[in-house]
């Protein structure tokens, strides 16, 4: 009955507006514990996201990696697969975008690389979220451990490529080289100079494009094609969909292929546009936050890009407020996303039947004031 | 041959001591998991536990202060965990991912706001750390070929947590298989509407489940911050709640086969250090990196089926519903 006496509105809308705002009141209050000013933190870190172009090109940065990881959360999420291992995923992928520039950068111009980085990165991606896929379907381990793993995994053996085999000869910082200038991605101050516009330089470059994409891509794959609708049918009811006569374990591999694959993207807006190179641990836990992404977006792409720009700018703003005021840590946007995770995803249910209660109330009075 | 027999001793030495933290919290998740809560915060309320213990015992000066500061906050991160995913049924890995990412933040903040030191907690001395124990006779048994030398360098000279984490072992077995607690826990990982029919409280049960484990992430993350090392120092879990879990996946929901693919792993990482540009016969050199993955590769590789079968609580993951 609970599905029922509630309007869709208010169940995509403000129930999780309301599980967001807890998370920001309990962040209010922690930061009220470390003595200093919430309203204050909320200052500098809106005036730090949006309040200059440089601020906000960090924003738009940081958005295109979470877009990118929060679509490959919740397309696992829709099969009722949680994939953890985004992290390791896009630190592979980063891997196939570098290694793809790096052997192709003297010969060819960034627009006609860019096809065969995606695919290599979209392919390293797909491989390592591929051997969890494939034991959860076929040899029953649990993705969600397999996946753990594997992060692990990703990080030991870039740590190991990186410090033994891609470092730069004579250098002594465990990265690549840097690619040629020609086959980075134009950054967005390039863009906006060629139409005559003057911005201030960040590390926005052409993938928010490439993740706006693939956004309509996710969203048609999902509630326009067969394959999406196999996906969903597995996620809402794996037996049903056994019976209907779908390959279960085919869908779930594929599914987490193309998780992984999306996970990798970050790699293209890390290491063609922004580094220019393959460094350690470029992905900076963006693969986490696509979980917490995915979870206030509601696993649609419209939320995905609102959540993802949320957390872009809590991300550039947190910076900010640490560097106004040092007690402040960027820590800070980490407990955020703790909370976040926290209220969207494990408490969900907890205001549930309150708000029920309280909007039945309101509706009946309506009602009765019709009568 | 005396020389390699000591290199053999202090290696295991070291075992022991970077296994202990990893035997408390697969003990931890051993009571949690087979209740039929999956707990992947294990690392979160480590980590937690370990800056309340430097925190309380660099203000108290008592490391047994730290020590019950610990416990207290890894059992609230528990509770929470508790709450829900047993009270609200919300999904158990989300909880625990969101314990893990709550602590890493929570912990840097508000060690950078209180002892400003860029995240660490002051350097402990004295009555605030834990120091190794020289058990009776270790010095007078020194000089006994071979048993003195196992007695006096392996099994003497460690802080009294580390003795505790050794106790536990027999004591969970001996909780969750030789008591009516245990008995009912393990039915309510397996099948918790019998238990419900039984008349027993399923939710009580799986809450004392995951208050035990919090006890046990607590001790453990005392051990972190002051028996192995004198202060907090940011993300010092590095990971090693996740090595627990996989240990305790490794051996199969079991307590004595989970000691020992802690062991197991704290071989594998004492081994790293030792081995370090070491050059082994045929091998030659073998990445450090390689040893640092290896336990997760053994998991994923028995998780595959390949060397026997970890079969999973039956019930693990699934809230239960009374009314169904």
């Amino acid at each position: 009955m609970s599905n029922k006496t509630l309007p869709a509105w208010v169940d995509v809308g403000v129930l999780p507006l309301l599980n967001v705002c807890l998370a920001f009141i309990v962040s209010g209050f922690v930061i009220l514990l470390i003595g200093e000013s919430p309203l204050e933190a909320v200052k500098y870190i809106i005036t730090g996201a949006f309040g200059y172009d440089e601020g906000i090109g960090y924003t738009l940065f940081y958005t295109t990696n979470f877009i990118f990881t929060g679509l490959a959360v919740s397309i696992a999420f829709h099969a009722g697969l949680f994939n953890i291992g985004g992290e390791g995923q896009a630190y592979i992928g980063g891997l196939g975008v570098g290694l793809m520039c790096l052997s192709l950068d003297n010969f060819l111009p960034w627009w006609a690389l860019l096809p065969f980085a995606i695919a290599a990165g979209a392919a390293f991606g797909a491989a390592w979220a591929f051997i969890p896929a494939y034991l959860q379907a076929y040899r029953g381990s649990h993705v969600v451990i397999t996946t753990i793993m594997f992060n692990f995994i990703a990080s030991a053996l870039m740590v190991y490529l990186l410090v033994n085999v891609l470092i730069e000869p004579g250098s002594m910082a465990p990265q690549s080289r840097s690619l040629m200038e020609s086959a980075t991605l134009p950054s967005m101050q390039d863009l906006f100079a060629a139409v005559g516009i003057d911005i201030a330089n960040s590390p926005l470059n052409v993938s928010i494009f490439l993740a706006l994409i693939c956004c309509v891509l996710v969203w048609l794959l999902l509630w326009h094609t067969r394959l999406g609708y196999s996906i969903r049918m597995i996620g809402f009811n794996e037996n049903a969909a056994v019976y209907s006569g779908i390959n279960t374990r085919r869908i779930i591999v594929i599914t987490m292929c193309i998780s992984g694959g999306l996970s990798a993207m970050v790699g293209i807006n890390e290491v063609m546009g922004a580094q220019e190179r393959i460094l350690l641990d470029f992905v900076a836990g963006a693969g986490f936050t696509g979980i917490a992404v995915a979870l206030m977006g509601r696993n649609h792409p419209i939320g995905i890009v609102i959540a993802s720009l949320l957390f872009g700018a809590l991300k550039q703003g947190g910076a900010e407020l640490s560097f106004e005021n040092p007690d402040i840590p960027n820590n800070i946007v980490v407990v955020i996303e703790g909370l976040v995770i926290l209220f969207c995803g494990a408490l969900t249910l907890m205001i549930k039947p309150g708000a029920e209660k309280i909007f039945l109330k309101l509706t009946n009075k309506k009602e009765s004031a019709n009568v | 041959m005396s020389d390699f027999i000591l290199i053999l001793l202090s290696t295991l030495d070291s075992t022991i001591r970077v296994s202990t933290p990893l035997i408390l919290c697969a003990m931890a998740g051993l009571f949690s998991e087979r209740s039929g809560i999956v707990d992947i915060g294990l690392e979160g309320k480590m980590l937690g536990g370990a800056f309340a213990a430097a925190a309380i015992a660099s203000i108290t000066g008592s490391a047994w202060i730290g020590l019950s500061a610990a416990i207290g906050v890894s059992v609230c991160m528990a509770l929470l965990h508790g709450f829900a995913c047993i009270t609200h049924k919300g999904n158990q890995v989300v909880s625990g991912l969101a314990i893990n990412i709550l602590a890493s933040g929570l912990t840097v903040t508000l060690g950078i706001a209180w002892f400003h030191q860029g995240g660490q907690t002051p350097l402990l001395s004295g009555d605030a750390r834990f120091y190794s124990i020289d058990l009776p006779g270790a010095l007078a048994l020194a000089d006994v070929p071979v048993i003195g030398a196992i007695y006096s360098q392996l099994i003497s000279g460690h802080n009294a947590l580390v003795y505790l984490a050794f106790i536990t072992v027999p004591i969970t077995w001996w909780i969750v298989y030789q008591t009516r607690f245990g008995l009912r826990l393990r039915a309510v990982g397996e099948n918790p509407q019998a238990v419900d029919t039984a008349g027993i409280s399923v939710f009580w049960l799986r809450y004392r489940a995951v208050i035990c484990a919090g006890i046990l992430c607590g001790i453990a993350g005392a051990y972190l911050s002051t028996g192995q090392n004198a202060s907090f120092v940011r993300e010092m879990s590095a990971g090693k709640g996740y090595i627990a879990l996989a240990a305790l996946i490794f051996g199969k929901w079991r307590p004595k086969a989970a000691l020992l693919a802690c062991l197991l792993f704290g071989f594998l990482e004492a081994l790293t250090v030792r081995l370090e540009g070491v050059d082994l016969p045929l091998l030659g050199q073998v990445p450090t990196q390689l040893m640092q993955a290896l336990p997760y590769i053994l998991t994923v590789v028995l998780l595959a089926g390949f060397i026997g079968k970890a079969v999973a609580p039956k019930a693990i993951g699934v809230p239960y519903i009374k009314e169904r």
